[in-house]
């Protein structure tokens, strides 16, 4: 879901008898349990498609900083700038561990970078939303990444084996997050003024949707999803994941005392989850063409940050440079 | 960042640990991959010892040579102190 839509390329999922002895033999181990780690034998799909799924969701770490940083100026004490600056610094470290994870699958940064520069390649679509308030910084902590730590604590359990421990180590980090931004929201909810008050509601029904849409399209539209989930690098289904999300989500919603804009919501006693309404699809769809409130703004701070920032790269390097020769010497 | 090096990272936890493998980051010299490590492994006292080591720098065994590496050890019982049956007399050895 920091991964919407990875196109494994794959027209349909074979049985075990019909692969080649390699493929056979690498799909056993993944049906058993044992990661699969870099110099290991993998179809050129798997290796493709897992190269595709951890650039997105590095790109996601790295993109999701910038709806963030707005607020890092106008945090509305030093206390809350801090945990803010911790958690963004957090979110930079996390497309690294997935960006060095990519890696040992021989691709290379710059040229997945490029892509993202390109639109060739995607993020989430959640960060194409504008934060407009400081009750963004809580419901983005509470529901962004919540969705993001429901999608994530599954795939500690993916197949390959460096990837599966990035995700354990940002899994570890998250709920600090998760909880500093719920707290900002309590805290509003619970000691803030009316006007406050009606902020914390305002950012919720503005990032409600958004954040269910993390989880992607229905199962019945994701066509790559079947041989994901056999090369267990997908582990649960879109929308089981965000049934998940949504089930733990509403008691903390109740106990903020908000509501969510979503007239179909109820807990259905017989399913033993809660129901809810249809996503606006065509929305969904709209922000990962490009067409979403920020997209462009967030593409263009991305290749700013690489430009701008090539002269600084080029320096450490001369100065390497430099203490190598004068350690010859 | 391609022509910077890749250096692999190992983190100490504790005192009297050994320093254990955590991931790797990119960097212009040694100086500034400590650096970068320790703002990406470390941000939370995870360690009190850090090294960095230039990728290529590091031989590993090849999957293919798991077998004759490693089976030979499977069929060694004896080294381990399991192994020994001892009558309950002699106590807590």
């Amino acid at each position: 879901m920091y991964a919407q839509l990875v196109d494994t390329g794959v027209k349909r999922v074979k049985g075990l008898d019909e692969m080649s002895p390699e493929e056979r033999n690498f799909q056993e181990k993944i049906d058993a349990e044992i990661k699969i780690e870099p110099k290991n034998w993998m179809p050129d799909a798997y290796r493709r498609t897992l190269i595709r799924q951890m650039s997105q969701h590095a790109h996601s770490e790295i993109v999701g900083m910038l709806p963030e940083k707005n607020w890092l100026t106008r945090a509305p004490n030093f206390k809350r700038k801090l945990q803010l600056l911790a958690k963004i610094q957090d979110e930079a470290g996390h497309g690294l561990y997935l960006y060095s994870a990519m890696e040992t699958l021989g691709a290379d940064r710059d040229e997945e970078v490029a892509k993202l520069h390109s639109g060739e390649v995607k993020y989430s679509s959640i960060f194409n939303y504008p934060t407009q308030n400081w009750a963004d910084m809580g419901t983005v902590g509470w529901l962004v990444d919540g969705a993001a730590i429901v999608n994530q604590v599954v795939l500690q359990r993916t197949s390959y084996g460096p990837y599966s421990r990035a995700m354990i180590r940002i899994c570890k980090e998250e709920s600090f997050h998760q909880r500093q931004g719920y707290q900002i929201l309590l805290h509003m909810m619970r000691n803030g003024t009316e006007e406050q008050k009606a902020m914390v509601q305002d950012s919720i029904n503005r990032l409600w949707w958004p954040a269910l849409m993390m989880f992607g399209p229905h199962d019945s539209d994701s066509p790559n999803s079947a041989q994901s989930m056999q090369w267990k690098i997908k582990r649960m289904s879109n929308d089981d994941l965000r049934q998940r999300f949504i089930d733990q989500t509403i008691p903390q919603l109740e106990l903020l005392g908000c509501t969510v804009p979503d007239p179909d919501l109820k807990w259905n006693e017989e399913r033993g989850h809660y129901d809810f309404g249809e996503i606006d699809w065509s929305e969904f769809y709209a922000v990962l063409k490009g067409n979403g409130p920020c997209n462009r703004d967030r593409l263009r701070t991305r290749r700013n940050a690489i430009e701008n920032g090539a002269w600084v790269r080029e320096a450490a390097r001369k100065h390497a440079e430099k203490h190598n020769k004068a350690n010859a010497a | 960042m391609s022509d910077w090096t890749l250096f692999e990272v190992f983190v100490r936890s504790k005192h009297g640990l050994n320093h254990k493998h955590v991931g790797s980051v990119h960097a212009a010299d040694a100086a500034m991959a400590l650096e970068n490590a320790r703002e990406l492994y470390t941000r939370r006292s995870e360690g009190v010892s850090i090294w960095v080591v230039p990728s290529k720098q590091i031989t590993a065994s090849s999957p293919d040579e798991k077998e004759p590496l490693f089976d030979p050890a499977d069929d060694k019982v004896y080294r381990h102190a399991t192994f020994y049956d001892l009558p309950k007399e002699v106590g807590h050895m």
